[in-house]
């Protein structure tokens, strides 16, 4: 268990070490980087269901960013493990649901249910790599300037931002606890339920005492309920043109269907 | 610079931390806070900084006090905290719980932006911090990837980087292998702001400080050169401490 906390503040701190590269999507202002992936994930969603050969095309901006970026495909893929399932179970019940054949592969009938699905699949495993480009590209700070310049509540932020920031603190407080725990029980796996009471009761109050001082130290420099964040940037025209480029890619993407252009060509 | 007069304290009603706590800090001056556990000096050190009592108001662990806390001639209280926080630079026990920012560089930049002061400026000065302090390697590095030594000297340029005129430092030198904790001894006196440092590392009480302040069960039990204190036995065994382990 205790290896597993370990590996979660490695996890959580390799976020930085990823969002502080130097590659030039890194240079990319974090404004610019937000407003693209929201277009991206608004033309994404709005595909139509069954437009699963248009949407495919949009595999292409995760996909040169990963490239560009240096970031792993397989890093993302294991921080997202948990949340992509879920986004595979959204379209589960559409091929039990809706059994319209649309094709056959052989003696395979591929139903319009089957379709749906996966381009349901696609629609979501697409918005969470941009989303994790996002992230994995961008300072927390940096994009926390960004959602105060177009004036998200100073509170939300500042709540986003120490999140991120005391999620470590405690995760550290878990692993002490439990490496002390596992000391005094060996043997077992786990924490025993009749200890996990105290055991949270405990890991609560540690970290309240943590937070307090940490907060005491940001006071003592002069934090005065508003966070110093990171200089949002932007406005340069390599950040125009990275906006402009993408963005109209987009929505060329939306309404011209590349993949099958793509096709028909090469089948000429 | 600093001065308590008749201070009383207590975190709860009829259990008081401090009784009548009386003493004045002048400029330069390198002041040892010691006591054993719970004689109040951590306490001593939240009320200067309005961490605890008036100068907290309702944010803080408020308690109840009597009597004055003054710096450079102003009264701690909410009204003027920021400035009075501005001239205060403090290093706490434990690093890790200083330092929130993802790197060194940043965390030393925190205080000055909020400070207003611009990037540009806070920059050079972050830098000129690390350079005097020979610790120019640190900036790059993040926060959880250095040393428990490395940790201490960050937290103290962090806290150098805001120009403060008084520097507190509660155990500046504990959980240090003797390397590390001779760095921070040497830094500690190049350092020419006033200084108070609590601690029960005597030793490096004696190297640093030129006057001692001996607190026991929340009253000074004795006030004054390091020199007579610290070979004091008798005065220091009856108040639960123990001469310095090079004069034993």
């Amino acid at each position: 268990m205790s290896q597993n906390i370990e590996r979660s503040i490695r996890d959580l701190r390799e976020m930085d070490t990823l969002a502080s590269g130097d590659s030039p999507l890194h240079k990319v202002s974090a404004g610019v980087k937000l407003l693209v992936t929201v277009v991206y994930i608004l033309v994404v969603v709005s595909f139509d269901k069954f437009n699963m050969s248009g949407l495919m095309f949009m595999l292409l901006y995760p996909a040169l960013l990963f490239a560009v970026s240096g970031i792993p495909v397989s890093t993302c893929f294991y921080k997202l493990r948990f949340v992509l399932p879920l986004v595979c179970a959204v379209g589960i019940f559409n091929p039990i649901l809706d059994r319209t054949p649309a094709f056959e592969i052989g003696s395979f009938v591929v139903t319009t249910g089957m379709i749906s699905m996966i381009t349901l699949l696609m629609k979501g495993v697409f918005c969470l790599m941009a989303s994790f480009l996002l992230v994995a590209s961008t300072r927390i700070e940096a994009l926390c300037a960004v959602l105060r310049k177009i004036h998200v509540p100073s509170m939300l932020v500042t709540l986003l931002l120490l999140t991120f920031r005391y999620a470590a603190v405690l995760a550290e407080e878990a692993n002490v606890m439990t490496q002390a725990y596992s000391l005094r029980a060996p043997g077992q796996k786990g924490i025993h339920y009749k200890a996990w009471g105290s055991f949270l009761g405990q890991l609560l109050l540690r970290s309240i005492d943590r937070a307090d001082e940490l907060y005491s130290s940001m006071l003592l420099r002069g934090y005065h309920g508003e966070f110093y964040y990171a200089q949002a940037g932007g406005g340069s025209i390599r950040d125009v043109l990275y906006a402009v480029f993408w963005c109209a890619l987009f929505i060329a993407a939306r309404c011209v269907n590349f993949t099958q252009l793509l096709g028909t060509s090469v089948m000429r | 610079m600093i001065r308590f007069e008749n201070v009383t304290f207590a975190y709860e009603k009829g259990k008081p931390v401090l009784s009548g706590v009386s003493f004045a800090i002048g400029e330069g001056e390198t002041v040892g806070l010691i006591g054993a556990n719970g004689a109040g000096k951590s306490t001593v050190m939240k009320l200067l900084l309005g961490l605890a009592g008036p100068g907290a108001g309702n944010k803080g662990v408020s308690g109840t006090a009597e009597g004055k806390i003054l710096v450079d001639g102003e009264e701690v209280s909410p009204r003027n905290l920021t400035q009075i926080r501005r001239k205060l630079g403090f290093v706490l026990q434990n690093s890790d719980n200083q330092m929130f920012m993802p790197t060194v560089w940043e965390d030393m930049l925190f205080g000055l932006l909020n400070y207003g002061m611009p990037q540009q400026e806070a920059e050079q000065r972050a830098g000129q911090v690390l350079k005097e302090l020979g610790q120019e390697k640190l900036k790059g590095l993040y926060n959880h990837k250095i040393s428990g030594g490395e940790k201490r000297m960050a937290a103290v340029a962090t806290v150098l980087a805001m120009d403060p005129e008084v520097l507190l430092m509660d155990e500046p030198t504990s959980a240090l292998d003797p390397y590390n904790r001779r760095i921070i001894i040497n830094t500690i006196r190049k350092l020419p702001c006033t200084k108070v440092i609590t601690s029960h590392d005597l030793d490096m009480i004696y190297d640093t400080c030129g006057r001692v302040i001996l607190l026991s069960e929340g009253r000074i039990a004795a006030d004054g050169p390091a020199e007579t204190i610290l070979r004091d036995r008798d005065l220091l065994e009856a108040n639960r401490m123990e001469l310095p382990l090079r004069f034993q």
